[in-house]
């Protein structure tokens, strides 16, 4: 789904900031991807998200080398790809209900046909009763929650979430992974990106380390 | 009514298409439930627009757009009552003529009036022909000369007015020859000096307004631009979600272009409906106020304050070229700001 070749990183004139990443993103796979603060972690998920681009390598996500995709054909392949952003990427003016239907909003469907999903959806991450609240009023979990929602709505076929557990307790983090992790089972391939080692040691994924700019795998 | 789930649906298999029906994501007990509500719920849908409504940079562009579109109205229907006004000088003035007589020995006046008038209806377009009497000659003549004065003493000019048929054009030339043969000491004043200079006054003030107005929407243009693009900048945010959740660069042009035109519209509409306001508190002010010195020095300058059919009709246009505008200008700045997002291949930092 996602193949990296070589693929090198830097911003403006600086070092290096990843270097000759060589990997894949299999179909219905399921990685933790983690390496101390600064390591690049996010840099490597906005390569994956193609919001960055290499400079150099080769980076082929769906089977297409990303340097061909053109703008039209970019909207597709995004809706594809489910992000869960560190800052969560909430929009303020809206509801719970309408943040978590947007991918769907966009893309055309008719509201009576996802209706039942999203409040199934937002039933199931525990803010059923929240749906009608505006993200400012949410605390830091629900927002983490309601991002996740968003990104899981479409049914990705991939899920890049970044730090998706960072701001919430132990007991909420480990039901959300069990989320991601029956997500997997449902065939999305999941990508999470995460420094808490004890989260990840609960739980039997791939690692994919990032170490000064260079990654290490752990099948 | 929100529904709440009663049970998660199947769990599908890996190689199910993605994106027919909804995989259940996690066990219902995982999370807390919950409770079902009692009595009404508030109805869920999305019908929040996409674009937020009330940001303080949206309400401080629709000021600008308002207070722009005021003055280019302003402008556009002061030009057009000063072209209005020059265009009735210019006609009222080229509706009539002067015959003058000088008096000469041996020329008896009555005579030569009576022949004058003669000679000016005998050309076509010449409506009515009126002699100034010496009682009228001698209130011209007052500011000069004094109350009490006895025309007859005096050798004063006789002067004939001749009235012009409308869109009527005789032949001045003709009938200048006529007079200078038939009545000595006659002329004609066609009043060419004046209308050259009323023309050439009333070219130059139109002018000037046009230039004026030019300016005026220059600036209007430029101000919605870069407020819309001010306004536009705090929006960042929701365009790069939309972007990240699929959305096409066509979908949040047409959404930022939708909200900005309704905005545009508002703007421009309280803009336009102000001046028009103005202009028709103006009219009915000066028609309240005939008779009185200021407001006879005002028409005399300015006309009735009426804008006629054109300028309601020009502040209609400038109104939909600003809402136009602004509108343009969000697509054009949303579609550089998206299509950067998009561009891949010119995004490496």
């Amino acid at each position: 789904m996602i193949k990296f070749e070589n693929v090198g990183l830097r911003y403006g004139l600086g070092p290096e900031v990843l270097s000759d990443l060589t990997f894949q993103i299999k179909p219905n796979s399921m990685q933790f991807l983690t390496g101390p603060s600064g390591a690049g972690k996010t840099s490597l998920l906005r390569l994956m998200l193609m919001s960055l681009r290499p400079t150099r390598g080769l980076v082929t996500v769906f089977g297409k080398d990303a340097a061909s995709i053109t703008p039209e054909q970019l909207p597709a392949i995004r809706r594809k790809i489910g992000v869960v952003f560190q800052d969560f990427r909430l929009l303020d003016h809206l509801t719970t209900y309408e943040n978590v239907a947007l991918p769907l909003r966009v893309r055309g469907s008719s509201e009576s046909s996802y209706r039942s999903d999203v409040t199934d959806l937002l039933g199931w991450v525990g803010l059923g009763e929240r749906m009608h609240v505006l993200p400012p009023v949410l605390s830091g979990g629900e927002k983490q929650r309601v991002a996740i929602a968003r990104a899981l709505i479409d049914q990705p076929d991939i899920l890049l979430a970044d730090e998706p557990t960072g701001n919430v307790d132990p007991p909420l983090a480990r039901r959300l992974m069990r989320l991601f992790l029956e997500l997997h089972r449902s065939g999305t391939a999941v990508i999470l990106a995460t420094h808490d080692l004890g989260l990840m040691d609960q739980f039997n994924a791939r690692r994919l380390v990032l170490n000064q700019g260079r990654l290490q795998i752990y099948d | 009514m929100t529904k709440a789930p009663e049970k998660p649906t199947p769990v599908p298999k890996p190689d199910q298409q993605v994106g027919s029906q909804p995989r259940p994501i996690i066990e219902a007990e995982n999370f807390a439930q919950p409770p079902k509500r009692k009595g009404r719920t508030k109805r869920l849908h999305s019908g929040s627009e996409i674009v937020p409504t009330e940001t303080i940079a949206g309400q401080a562009l629709m000021f600008v757009i308002a207070i722009m579109s005021f003055l280019a109205c302003l402008t556009l229907g002061t030009v057009t009552i000063i072209n209005q006004t020059a265009h009735d000088w210019q006609s009222d003035i080229s509706r009539e003529v002067t015959i003058q007589i000088r008096p000469f020995d041996n020329v008896e006046m009555d005579k030569a009036v009576r022949e004058a008038s003669k000679i000016a209806l005998g050309f076509e377009g010449i409506s009515k022909v009126i002699a100034l009497n010496d009682d009228a000659a001698a209130k011209l003549l007052e500011p000069w000369l004094g109350t009490g004065l006895n025309i007859e003493e005096l050798p004063v000019p006789k002067l004939l007015t001749v009235t012009i048929e409308s869109d009527a054009k005789p032949d001045f030339e003709a009938m200048r020859e006529a007079l200078k043969v038939n009545v000595p000491g006659s002329s004609l004043d066609d009043h060419r000096a004046w209308v050259d200079r009323l023309n050439t006054m009333a070219w130059a003030m139109v002018m000037v307004g046009i230039s004026i107005f030019s300016l005026v929407m220059a600036a209007t243009i430029l101000t919605v631009i870069f407020a819309t693009r001010g306004a536009m900048d705090s929006n960042r945010n929701v365009v790069e979600v939309l972007h990240f959740v699929g959305a096409d660069a066509g979908f949040i042009s047409n959404e930022f272009q939708q909200h900005f035109l309704k905005l545009g519209l508002k703007g421009a509409a309280s803009g336009g409906a102000a001046a028009t306001l103005l202009f028709i508190a103006l009219g009915l002010w000066s028609s309240a106020s005939i008779g009185t010195p200021q407001a006879d020095q005002i028409k005399a300058l300015f006309g009735t304050f009426s804008l006629g059919l054109s300028g309601y009709i020009g502040i209609i246009i400038v109104l939909v070229l600003i809402a136009f505008l602004t509108a343009l200008t969000t697509r054009i700045t949303v579609h550089r700001y998206v299509n950067s997002l998009y561009s891949y291949n010119s995004g490496g930092k």
